[in-house]
């Protein structure tokens, strides 16, 4: 492929077949959400069971083809169904059977089967799809269903008719900002790197998506790596490199499978490699598998570790737009990032440019997970409210609970109260509170959740994943862990708190790298607006939430309890004492807390405090 | 983290090393290659024998301390043999609220092994992971390939059943 | 030179324009401090002890490795600085085994300075501790994980500096710790005990094995004959034991305070670096002739050795046999003195005062004992040898500047330039070029191999002879040379190889400098100046005209290169590979 009248011609065959309104004469697509989440949740025989089905309808007027995730991972399987003419409907929690009556019923028969389907729509409604844009709906797969929906039409513009200036100009103006962390304004970034002169340069892709609960980056690769490969390419054109590298999380063979295809089908198609649309400027995409290490999410251990090395953070300056990888002028974007840039370019920077707050220009991808209604992938502009993300896209916490809090930017971010629900999801407020956006994880809180031990659970991450080179991180995570350990066990004292704010704060301002820098955020924010739960802890030696279990006990009510002897049966540790249909007793001193009690009263007599 | 040196001998055969030698030929003078090449090789032996990092420092020029060291940094590599079925509980936030915690104590109770190990008889090893990206059916484990969600501890011993 | 404006602590400035901040308040007079950094090793910016305030900087700023720029203001002694300081300690001493009072390092450490500077001596936080190892399966150095610090100046000395890498980091997190690949004990690795990275650690975490009470336990021993040694650069480093300056000749007070320890004899070793010379250059001149294996390269670095026995067992046959200058002299000393003296060799106790912790496994190395017990009973580094003195209660500083005892009293001081990188070669070519020449040469300065480059070369027209000479000292950069000569890219005859960068001065078993004074002072350089000024000044500078040695060939040796001289002063070597 040497010129634009060539991508267009692929795209002008295709376009149909991937547009959403389907005209009259083409066929009926069905895809099939085959992302890591639903596969896991048995997408692969439905998708086999429609393919049969497809396959004995011999005009071939019906398509089934598989897509990235859909986003409601709630409710994986998912199938989408569109008919000629027709309102897409999507079909949920499916089945190689259900598949199969949908086939019959709705492909065939033009009856949607409305019981198998989604009837509440206020996941998307809320939603802006802008890096997702593709994610669900074309055949990651396939090159030619990317250029159908104006994939490569972007870098064609870039290197036929804008210099490399207007591309960071162009980047400047829109106001991307980076999608992986602190949130530094891209343009700039760009910026920096093309101004060195050097005989090499890298453009590098940070999907190395680690903070646990955040799977954003993993839904792109998987459903569109061509936007990132296109994405690569136009940075390259912008910093005057020619050779990339996207270093990706080894735990995401999805990913890895997909992205290998697409630069493949890329070069096949002469989108990679050498003189890209008959120019002079050409471009490569290497992949590197991340390790198992956190904190190779970090820039400079990132290429540390691409060098091959341990993949331990280096001092800045000098920064790597002047001396990065191998020691050549870099840029780092996070795969997020990147997926905004093509249509930026498409569409203008004042596009983009007139979506989210003053500051944080454009949409945020958030993983929402923990205790909500409807998990899944969501987009918002930026500035959207925590509450409208969590009641009217999440649809509310489950089992009639009730909210407590909810906790973006992973093991570097913080903990957002109720009190705060009205916050918008922007790079400043969430900084402002004592949060970041991070790479978009959005956990979500009930009151079952202990704040203690969720600052105990990061912290025990951010432990695990230190890579101890530097000493306010290796040591000082190390002993914030031990505090909070023995404010949970019942052993804590009012100074422990002083000391763990004095701590934080110290291994916030010594730290070497972004991981160290943040780790303390967890306990910071949590200590600022559930000070009471850590007191009651060590006061009163009682966990609010009933979580922690040294700090528990259960107590069996004489009233409720008929003697069945189940709970003594299953206590491992044969705590429980009392004669048949007489009520049961738990010693205090041999119990060991396990819950086993609980979980196997009928009667509802045992309860925990 | 504290990498678990192996006792248990090696035992590589001759195509193995065949692949090994050629991996490393393949990619000794690609940039920053270690990395790729103790991927590859844990692909080929299952594991990182002390023998297969000797072996890639000795060709790569470079010190067995310093690919040992990179070996023990990143927690993907294994110094010693994982079990037949290689069992992982993710402790991702997500999980870990939804009570992933349990899961891998029912693990632990069914196999008789902690986390970090492997059966005496080799069948399964058992693992505590990073998110693995399945939040949506929280809490989440893996056997080898294959994907187990909404776990319950009661679907433990039912799970197992299947491999033993 | 090109300057930045800058300020500290509120006052101006003008300094290089590329300094760091570290380099930049020396200006101010400033010493920041550091515990990681070592300049040109070990630039890491891990430790974060001397994060300083910078106006406008985001959060604190890593002095050692931050470049100044125009108008810069830097404040290094703010309460958040002191405090940052403070906690960083507090948490290094969380995780350290503070056995301090006998600490082999106490008073020493860089660690214990700065906590005694800052007050700090308990921590508030205390929780797990490193799982602590102590490797002493060496005959020369042991590690002591409980006291480290993970600050990686040794993984840098053996890695980066000596391209070894018998040690580096294991592990992540609060786990990392410096050890050997899979947790191995040093003695089974490729460590050739060249002890740069005991100079290098700041604390006690490494440190020679110390073999003192041996010697103390002999000089006891009412049937020991005790005699000792010392090596040609300990003259010109032991006065930093006692707080001379380094570079301070102190061979006077250092034999005065060894006769007043009790020994029964104490020698100069530049005798024996004189019967080294005669002895090697006699075999390359027959090499020469004989077509024996060329290059040769000189046998007097037991690191060096082992090194070669470990990286190039291709090449030990390039080794010349000579056993090392202290080797030789235990050797004469069992067997031509005391045949001479009357005393029955296994009576006679040993010791050698070298600057060299690799020594220490020469010792115990087979081939090594012509009188059918060990040639050197011990070898004792300089730091060792000033233990000893201190323990003895001598005042060194006020000792009369005394002799060594005859006969092993002449050296030449082309034998003490043995302690400078390029000194061996300057004696052989001393002695070579004047047998080849048959004439004596007027000028005996071979300005070529001298100074501290890692590398040097030089061609001498000898008569009709041609002779291509090479000096290397590290161990990385005689891995670099022997590479080039092993693929036939380089042409040499003559090899000088040093284990130690810069040579015996600046042996692994020298006194430590805290890490102020190495990133200020070229120990290399002002300790090596020394034995160059020896040698400017001296009346005998050619070991062939040691009359010393002249009497020992006539009475027991026969003349150099003999049958007996090859049976006492020659060893063999070991193909050990990795």
């Amino acid at each position: 492929m040497k010129t634009l009248e060539e991508l267009n011609a692929v795209r002008e065959k295709i376009k149909n077949r991937v547009s959403i309104q389907r005209d009259t004469d083409s066929g009926t697509r069905i895809v099939v959400g085959m992302a890591t989440c639903g596969i896991a949740a048995g997408a692969t025989p439905v998708f086999e069971a429609l393919k049969e089905e497809a396959a004995g309808i011999k005009d071939g007027s019906v398509e089934v083809t598989m897509t990235g995730c859909i986003g409601i991972c709630q409710f994986e399987p998912v199938v989408e169904v569109t008919r000629p003419g027709e309102e897409k409907v999507t079909y949920v929690k499916m089945t190689a059977e259900k598949a199969k009556e949908v086939f019959e019923k709705h492909v065939i028969g033009g009856q949607p089967v409305v019981e198998y389907s989604l009837t509440d729509t206020n996941f998307y409604k809320k939603q802006t799809r802008v890096a997702l844009r593709n994610c669900g709906f074309i055949n990651p797969e396939d090159i030619d269903e990317y250029i159908g929906v104006d994939g490569y039409q972007a870098l064609a513009k870039v290197i036929t008719t804008m210099t490399p200036e207007d591309v960071i100009k162009c980047i400047l103006d829109s106001g991307l900002r980076g999608r992986g962390g602190a949130g530094f304004p891209t343009g700039r970034k760009w910026d920096f790197a093309a101004k060195v002169k050097s005989d090499k340069k890298y453009v590098c892709c940070n999907a190395d998506e680690g903070d646990p609960g955040a799977f954003m980056d993993r839904s792109v690769l998987e459903g569109d790596p061509h936007a990132v490969i296109e994405a690569m390419a136009i940075a390259g054109y912008a910093i005057g490199s020619d050779e990339g590298y996207i270093y990706v999380r080894a735990e995401y063979p999805i990913a890895i499978k997909r992205l290998q295809i697409a630069i493949d089908q890329a070069h096949e198609y002469g989108l990679l490699g050498k003189n890209i649309f008959g120019t002079n400027f050409s471009f490569d995409i290497q992949l590197r598998f991340g390790a198992g290490a956190f904190v190779c999410g970090e820039e400079t251990a990132l290429m540390t570790s691409i060098e091959g090395n341990r993949g331990e953070p280096r001092p800045r300056p000098p920064f790597p737009a002047v001396k990065g990888l191998f020691g050549k002028p870099t840029i780092l974007n996070n795969v997020e990032t990147y997926a905004n840039v093509a249509q930026i370019i498409n569409k203008g920077p004042e596009w983009f440019a007139s979506m989210g707050t003053e500051k944080s220009k454009g949409t945020k991808v958030f993983a929402l997970g923990g205790k909500i209604n409807k998990t899944g992938l969501v987009e918002i502009p930026m500035g959207t409210t925590l509450r409208e993300v969590i009641e009217d896209i999440g649809g509310g916490i489950p089992n009639g609970k009730k909210f407590k809090a909810a906790q973006t930017g992973g093991p570097s971010g913080g903990c957002i109260p109720a009190s705060l629900i009205d916050t918008p999801m922007d790079y400043e407020s969430l900084i402002a509170i004592g949060s970041m956006m991070g790479s978009g994880g959005l956990i979500v809180m009930d009151e079952d959740t202990c704040m203690v031990d969720i600052a105990k659970f990061f912290l025990t991450f951010t432990v695990d994943e230190s890579c101890g080179k530097c000493t306010p991180c290796r040591v000082g995570t190390m002993r914030l862990l031990e505090i909070l350990n023995k404010i949970t066990s019942g052993n804590g004292e009012m100074e422990d708190l002083d000391r763990l704010e004095e701590l934080c704060n110290y291994i916030k301002s010594a730290s070497l790298c972004g991981l160290g820098q943040t780790a303390p955020n967890p306990v910071l924010s949590t200590l600022r607006y559930f000070r009471d739960e850590y007191e009651a802890h060590i006061r009163d030696k009682k966990c609010p939430a009933g979580v922690c279990k040294a700090l528990l006990s259960y107590t069996i009510d004489p009233e409720k309890c008929k003697g069945c002897t189940l709970c003594a049966r299953n206590c491992p540790a044969s705590a429980i004492t009392g004669t048949v249909k007489q009520p049961h007793v738990i010693d205090p001193e041999k119990c060991i807390k396990c819950g086993a009690c609980m979980d196997n009263c009928k009667f509802g007599a045992i309860s925990r405090k | 983290m504290k990498k678990k040196q192996t006792t248990i001998p090696f035992k590589g055969t001759q195509a193995q090393e065949e692949k090994l030698e050629n991996l490393i030929a393949k990619n000794k003078d690609v940039p920053g290659a270690l990395l790729p090449i103790l991927q590859g090789a844990q692909e080929i032996y299952g594991y990182l024998p002390k023998e297969v990092i000797r072996i890639i420092a000795l060709r790569m020029d470079k010190s067995i301390s310093e690919v040992y060291g990179v070996a023990s940094f990143y927690s993907q590599f294994n110094l010693s043999p994982k079990g037949e079925y290689a069992i992982s509980i993710c402790l991702g936030t997500a999980c870990y609220v939804k009570g992933s915690g349990k899961i891998m104590e029912e693990f632990e109770k069914e196999l008789g092994i902690s986390s970090g190990e492997t059966t005496p008889d080799g069948k399964f090893s058992l693992n505590d992971t990073r998110c693995i990206g399945a939040c949506g059916l929280a809490p989440v484990c893996m056997i080898n390939s294959d994907v187990y969600g909404r776990l319950v501890p009661a679907d433990v011993k039912k799970i197992l059943d299947k491999y033993r | 030179m090109e300057t930045v404006n800058i300020k500290i602590n509120g006052r101006a400035y003008s300094v290089p324009k590329d300094s760091t901040v570290l380099e930049a308040a020396r200006y101010a007079g400033v010493e920041i401090p550091t515990l990681c950094y070592l300049k040109d090793i070990n630039e890491i910016g891990a430790c974060r002890i001397c994060l300083v305030e910078v106006v406008g900087a985001r959060g604190l700023v890593t002095a050692c490795v931050y470049p100044v720029n125009e108008g810069m203001e830097i404040y290094t002694n703010t309460p958040k600085v002191r405090e940052s300081r403070r906690m960083n300690l507090e948490l290094l001493l969380s995780a350290h085994n503070k056995q301090c009072l006998s600490c082999v390092r106490s008073t020493s450490c860089e660690l214990q300075k700065l906590c005694h500077e800052y007050g700090v001596d308990e921590t508030h936080f205390r929780g797990a501790m490193p799982e602590s190892s102590v490797d002493e399966s060496t005959a020369f150095l042991v590690r002591d994980n409980s006291k480290c610090i993970l600050c990686r100046r040794c993984v840098a000395a053996c890695r980066n500096l000596q391209e070894i890498g018998a040690i580096g980091t294991n592990d992540r997190g609060f786990d990392t710790h410096i050890a050997a690949a899979f947790e191995k004990n040093l003695a089974d690795t490729s460590c050739v005990g060249c002890g740069q990275c005991i100079v290098a650690c700041p604390t006690g975490a490494l440190h020679e094995k110390d073999d003192t009470q041996r010697v103390l336990d002999a000089l006891a021993d009412p049937t020991k004959h005790v005699a000792i040694c010392t090596a040609p650069s300990i003259r010109a480093t032991i006065g930093e034991c006692f707080d001379y300056a380094p570079g301070t000749d102190v061979e006077g007070k250092m034999v005065a305070a060894l006769k007043r320890l009790g020994f029964n004899g104490v020698y100069d070793m530049n005798l024996t670096a004189d019967l080294t010379i005669v002895e090697e250059a006699t075999e390359l001149l027959e090499r020469f002739q004989n077509g024996g294996v060329l290059p040769m390269i000189t046998s007097c670095s037991p690191g060096w050795i082992k090194f070669c026995e470990h990286y190039f067992p291709d090449m030990t046959e390039n080794l010349s046999t000579c056993k090392s200058p202290q080797q030789m002299f235990g050797a004469m000393y069992k067997t031509y003195y005391a045949q001479k003296m009357g005393i029955d060799p296994k009576d006679i106790f040993f010791v050698s005062a070298i600057p060299c912790t690799a020594k220490k496994f020469e010792v115990t190395r087979p081939d090594q004992s012509a009188a059918g017990v060990p040639d050197v009973d011990v070898a004792i580094t300089t730091r060792e040898l000033g233990r000893l003195i201190k323990t003895a209660g001598i005042k060194f500083r006020e000792l009369p500047d005394e002799k060594f005892d005859a006969p092993f009293d002449i050296g030449s001081s082309a034998g003490a330039i043995f302690g400078a990188t390029g000194g061996v070669m300057e004696a052989a070519l001393r002695m070579a070029a004047e047998v080849i020449l048959g004439k004596k040469l007027e000028k005996l300065d071979f300005e070529d191999v001298r100074g501290i480059a890692g590398i040097k070369r030089a061609t001498y027209k000898l008569g009709d002879k041609v002779v291509r000479v090479a000096v290397a000292s590290g161990t990385s950069n005689a891995k670099k040379l022997l590479n080039a000569v092993r693929s036939g890219e380089e042409k040499v005859d003559f090899i000088e190889i040093m284990c130690c960068p810069g040579g015996c001065v600046n042996g692994g078993g020298q006194p430590t400098q805290p890490a102020s004074v190495r990133n200020t002072i070229n120990l290399r350089e002002v300790r090596a100046a020394v034995l160059y000024n020896d040698d400017r000044n001296a009346d005998l500078r050619r070991s062939h005209e040691n009359p010393a040695v002249d009497i020992i060939y006539k009475e027991y040796l026969g003349k150099p290169g003999s049958h007996k001289a090859h049976e006492i002063l020659h060893t063999s070597y070991v193909k050990r590979g990795l």
